[in-house]
């Protein structure tokens, strides 16, 4: 045990004094993470530095898709009714040995008993470990009316038995709020009383171990010798925090990292122009929207909405707005998530026939509010000029639009008040890749209502009742036909115009390569190599 | 004699002294000429500017100035990132600068003269809070402070002013009051109070017009804050919204093309450089010129 | 000498008292929910939101809020950061060092420079230099800095690369148990370079942070130095025929430095204020950065946190600089 301290230590003195010889993987990354410990945040930025580095789960994403695969679980198994999971854990997964925590033991089903009993169980002295936290994806993805009980069978086996049939249940653990963390750890911090070192140093069983962090300057890790998928190819793993989008890039032209998130869009062609950088891209798992109040006349009949949306020149938005970094959205889900309908056909641009429907509704010398949200979103890069694009082609069908916008924090409450006058532009990114997160989340029956994310406040019991079928159906054919028939309706009824998907990019050194893109936009180093 | 209304030909003799020392320092006529000619700019900005500073030229994104390869002498300062004339830009964001700067000053004077005049004139507790609480507000740095002012009221021009006149404000009361008490026991104020003046006329017409001259320069100071602290919450964010055309938000906006076009960013910071300065060398020269322990050195 | 430090204390009561107050009103006022923030798009139902809010104690009467923030504050506590859940003072202190870095090199720069400059230009009252080195002087006053900043990368950074863009040292050096205090972590190191690299990084924001105090040290020394030439006991010394050297090192200098100590003093305010955009500008993790963040997010004990502790070294540094005064000249003591 001493030993493996001091290997530690001297493998830390030489990664300082002769970091040439190691392979060193910089990512300049665009923010601080708010800690490490994946379960109280929501921020991607976050997950990146912890989740997906210092941390495993049960069940995994394949790299590159949003299909689940194993994880610290070698297999599981699905009860024919759906309620019970049991997962049977890899044997001999080695946590990280630190030069602040030596494990004894490799991961048992205690560790992940744990890791979901503190979200879920408000008496367990680690559910506040560090007071005024809250496990908001716990709480968002249903966990604690979804799970009845977490039972150790054996110590290499755990089996979930929930209240309900929930078929994005396996989606959900994959997400990195359902880290597994160390118990040993947490013990060991218990008694020495420093139980928010939780959040400062952690201890996981991911590809990365965590070294060290100083606050919004740089976050470094080490290659985890006995990582249970094979050690990485690169020794160090540096993120250099630096929030400003032009500063990223300038540092990656200079060669000060490797890789980085987020560039500007005005920057996209200066670094594919450059020839030491690649520069791949991905269509985000997003989607932005226009939300009707299906439940304000005469937006109430679908009829006023299809004529809106035929009146919209979307391609102009993503012309205008997104140049070039984005696509035209015809669906409520992106084109990368599994389910997506492409036969559906979209609301035709037609200006003409637009008003001729409004007249057929009897509508006439309408005037509406668009909300335009006052922050750029990684869905939305400039909601005023979509506004104004908007506001100018209902102008020709004879709508007069009054653009309004709020701080953004009474924006998104504000527009889930039921009794919101006009439309509302918005958008989403997707947490875990299953529909059930976009079509329920954001359009299901359950979600209208005074702060839901419904702000269509739509409810079809057709489009509901699909919906609901499908997240009780285990069977991944039939759910994909029921989504496909969901999306049919919603392009029937038009609650939403559904503006654009946006396109992430990831510019980086030619010297990198086997970096996969996440559609679920975190980033990932795992299986990256860098050439000297 | 009332110091407050000399007679005609006095006043002129005082002026003609004036500018009698103010003329000898070069850098302040310097400074006044180039101050002269942004008023002029700023007023006749519709006129002389070539382009509307917020018209969106499509076709001519990011157009360099005219002496380098590719610029043309249609935009003569180059285009920013959305084609619009920098030129333009910079001479309607004259007006802001000098509209922010102008009533900053007026609200800043005039709620630091009222306080001063107050605080000093009747002394006591009154004094003690209100110079506690100027107190209070210079211990923040005038920046942070302003930031936050501006988080609290909203991003945008107007409230960016009141932010930065609040944080100005406490220099000129605290000169007020000592100037104040200073002249508070001198003879001529005695002679009025005698003679049954009211305190407000005491306050106003007798007291005040002796303290002028510190209050000029700090005046011509607080301009040049008010430029430079607008134009950094415009930087940060927090001034004056796009579209319009003020320098530090030019800047803000500009900073992703920093290595690419490095017009966008250096034409506005240019601007306002020489805007301040010319204030500041204004200043220097008022200061030559009403401060009469410097003047016979 | 201990009465008039009594004094002084006792004269920043009141301000203290006032400057809990401002902090805690203004981040009460600023408009928008955290709580909201933190749920996003994904919306969030009432009852939950009172639950969260309450968890945070916004649910409680505002004098309840502000009594028990001034209590708390003088058992050191800050409260915890609404985004990281971690002492707000533990954060400031993290963060605390690099501006002190900056700062003090830009104020040790700001005096080595501006004290010579200004001195000289006296000496030499009316010649090309005084009126170059006040020129200068006067255009580094009126300089916008964020954009003086933005100017010395493009051409540094840009262009030339002679100095990396942002950062505080190469990110080759690491040092585990470090101070926070670069320039020093790196040279107790002993790793060869790590000095050399920390200073490369410091250059250009120290250049940027000194440039206002080196212009107003350079134009008070100036015209404290005039003062002190025209004075009589200076005059005598030349009369006596001590050479300009002597009477100016000797007699003059140390007399027209007390108010300059002032102003060095003073220039901390600017200092402070001038962080918040070069940290800005060179991505420096320090706490001017960290105020824009929070201000931000939104995140009312940093702020409220911030904002008291940035006022406080303010106040002590200034208080400082009053008892320095003090002992330098004696008469300001006993009067």
């Amino acid at each position: 045990m001493k030993f493996a301290h001091l290997l530690a230590a001297s493998s830390l003195a030489v990664m300082a004094a002769a970091g040439a010889n190691a392979k060193t993987l910089v990512y300049c990354s665009e923010g601080s993470p708010e800690g490490f410990d994946p379960a109280p945040y929501t921020a991607g930025t976050t997950f990146d530095a912890s989740g997906k580095t210092v941390y495993n789960r049960l069940v995994e994403f394949d790299r590159g898709t949003t299909n689940v695969v194993p994880g610290l679980a070698e297999s599981y198994e699905v009860a024919a009714d759906g309620l019970e999971y049991t997962f049977k854990l890899r044997p001999g997964v080695k946590f990280h040995t630190t030069s602040f925590f030596t494990p004894t033991r490799d991961l048992n089903a205690d560790d992940v008993i744990f890791s979901f009993m503190r979200q879920g169980d408000p008496a367990h002295p680690w559910h506040q470990y560090v007071p005024g936290i809250s496990y908001e994806y716990y709480a968002g993805m249903e966990m604690p009316t979804v799970i009845k009980e977490i039972r150790k069978v054996d110590d290499l086996t755990v089996k979930f038995v929930l209240t309900r049939p929930e078929a994005p249940f396996l989606a959900n653990l994959a997400m990195s709020f359902a880290s597994i963390l160390s118990k040993e750890y947490a013990d060991k911090l218990e008694a020495e009383g420093r139980m928010a070192d939780m959040n400062n140093v952690p201890v996981g069983t991911g590809p990365f171990k965590f070294v060290a962090y100083q606050k919004d300057a740089v976050i470094r890790y080490q290659a985890h010798e006995d990582y249970w998928a094979g050690r990485e190819k690169i020794d160090d793993l540096v993120f250099a925090i630096t929030t400003d989008p032009a500063v990223r890039m300038q540092k990656l032209q200079a060669g000060e990292c490797h890789i980085m998130s987020y560039p500007a869009p005005a920057d996209i062609e200066a670094l594919k122009a450059d020839p030491n950088l690649q520069v791949m891209e991905q269509p985000g798992l997003n989607v932005a929207y226009l939300a009707y109040n299906t439940t304000i006349a005469p937006f109430d009949k679908p009829e006023v909405r299809r004529a809106l949306n035929m009146a919209m020149n979307k391609q102009a938005i993503v012309d205008a707005v997104f140049q070039g970094t984005g696509q035209m959205a015809k669906n409520p889900i992106p084109p990368t998530m599994w389910s997506y309908n492409d036969a559906v056909e979209d609301v035709p641009f037609d200006p003409e026939g637009a008003k001729k429907l409004l007249e057929e509704a009897g509508v006439s010398g309408l005037s509406m509010e668009v909300w335009a949200m006052p922050v750029q979103r990684p869905y939305m890069p400039n909601a005023r000029r979509t506004a104004e694009l908007i506001q100018e082609d209902f102008s020709k069908v004879g709508v007069d639009v009054s653009i309004v916008s709020y701080e953004w924090g009474e924006y998104l409450k504000k527009s889930t008040e039921p009794g919101r006058q006009g439309a509302v532009i918005l958008g989403w990114t997707g947490d875990n890749g299953d529909p059930d997160n976009f079509l329920a989340v954001l359009l299901g029956c359950a979600a209208t209502g005074d702060g839901g994310a419904n702000r269509a406040q739509w409810c079809n019991k057709e489009f509901d009742d699909l919906i609901q079928k499908a997240k009780v159906t285990s069977d991944p054919a039939e759910r994909t036909r029921l989504y496909e028939e969901a999306q049919l309706v919603f392009k029937r009824e038009n609650p939403w115009a559904t503006l654009a998907h946006s396109t992430v990019f990831m510019p980086m050194s030619k010297k990198v390569s086997g970096y996969v893109m996440d559609p679920l936009g975190t980033h990932n180093f795992t299986g990256v190599d860098i050439a000297e | 004699m009332t110091a407050a209304t000399p007679i005609p030909s006095e006043r002129r003799r005082i002026l003609r002294e004036f500018w009698f020392y103010f003329s000898e320092n070069r850098g302040a006529v310097i400074g006044l000429g180039v101050f002269l000619l942004l008023v002029l700019l700023a007023i006749f900005a519709p006129l002389i500017a070539p382009h509307s500073p917020t018209l969106q030229n499509r076709a001519a994104l990011l157009v360099p100035p005219f002496w380098q390869e590719g610029g043309s002498t249609t935009f003569l300062l180059g285009t920013d990132a959305v084609g619009r004339d920098i030129l333009s830009r910079l001479i309607f964001g004259a007006r802001q600068s000098l509209f922010i700067g102008c009533v900053v000053v007026s609200i800043a004077l005039t709620g630091g003269i009222i306080l001063g005049l107050v605080a000093g004139f009747f002394g006591g507790w009154v004094d003690a809070v209100i110079m506690r609480v100027m107190d209070v507000i210079l211990a923040f740095p005038s920046l942070l402070l302003a930031l936050v002012m501006v988080a609290i009221l909203g991003p945008g021009l107007t409230n960016a002013m009141i932010a930065i006149a609040i944080v100005l404000q406490p220099h000129f009361a605290r000169l007020t009051r000592a100037a104040v008490m200073a002249e508070k026991n001198r003879e001529y104020v005695m002679a009025a109070r005698v003679a049954g003046a009211g305190r407000l006329r005491l306050m106003f017409r007798t007291i005040l017009p002796n303290c002028l001259a510190p209050l000029i320069v700090q005046g011509t100071l607080s301009f040049s804050n008010a430029v430079l602290d607008a134009a950094a919450l415009g930087f940060l964010g927090m001034g004056a919204q796009p579209p319009i055309p003020e320098w530090g938000t030019m800047l803000a906006e500009a900073r992703e093309f920093i290595l690419r076009a490095w017009w966008v960013v250096t034409f506005p910071g240019l601007a306002i450089l020489v805007t301040v300065l010319a204030i500041n060398l204004v200043g220097d020269g008022l200061r030559d010129a009403l401060d009469p322990k410097l003047k016979r050195s | 000498m201990i009465r008039f430090l009594l004094g002084k204390l006792a004269y920043l009561i009141p301000t203290f008292i006032g400057i809990t107050i401002v902090a805690f009103g203004f981040v009460r006022l600023l408009p928008g929910d955290p709580v909201l923030l933190l749920a996003g798009e994904r919306g969030i139902t009432p009852e939950r939101h009172a639950e969260l809010s309450a968890q945070l104690g916004f649910d409680r009467p505002i004098w309840v809020q502000y009594l028990e923030f001034v209590g708390n504050l003088f058992q050191g506590d800050f409260g915890l950061s609404i985004t990281t859940k971690k002492p707000v003072l533990t954060e400031f202190l993290t963060l605390f060092p690099a501006t002190i870095e900056l700062g003090l090199v830009a104020v040790t720069l700001a005096t080595l420079i501006g004290i010579p400059l200004g001195v000289f230009a006296a000496i030499k009252r009316g010649s090309w230099f005084d009126q170059i080195s006040m020129g200068t002087a006067l255009v580094g006053y009126s300089m916008p800095i964020f954009w003086w900043g933005l100017l010395l990368i493009i051409l540094f950074s840009g262009i030339l690369k002679w100095t990396p863009v942002s950062g505080r040292i190469d990110l080759l050096y690491f040092f585990p148990n470090g101070t926070g205090f670069m320039l020093y972590d790196a040279l107790v190191s002993g790793q060869s370079g790590a000095f050399t690299s920390a200073v490369r990084h410091l250059i250009l924001p120290s250049v940027v942070l000194a440039t206002i105090p080196m212009a107003v040290i350079a134009r008070q020394s100036r015209s404290a130095m005039l003062e002190v030439l025209g004075e009589d006991y200076v005059r005598t010394a030349r009369a006596k025929g001590l050479s300009p050297f002597r009477v100016v090192s000797i007699h003059a200098l140390r007399n027209a430095l007390i108010p300059v100590v002032t102003t060095i003093g003073l220039q901390v305010g600017v200092v402070m204020a001038g962080a918040i955009l070069t940290e800005t500008i060179f991505s420096w993790p320090g706490i001017g950065k960290w105020m824009i963040d929070s201000i931000s997010r939104r995140d009312y004990p940093s702020v409220q946190g911030g904002l008291l502790l940035m006022a406080g070294v303010v106040m002590m540094v200034n208080l400082i600089v009053d008892l320095l005064y003090g002992v330098i000249n004696p008469r300001i003591r006993h009067s």
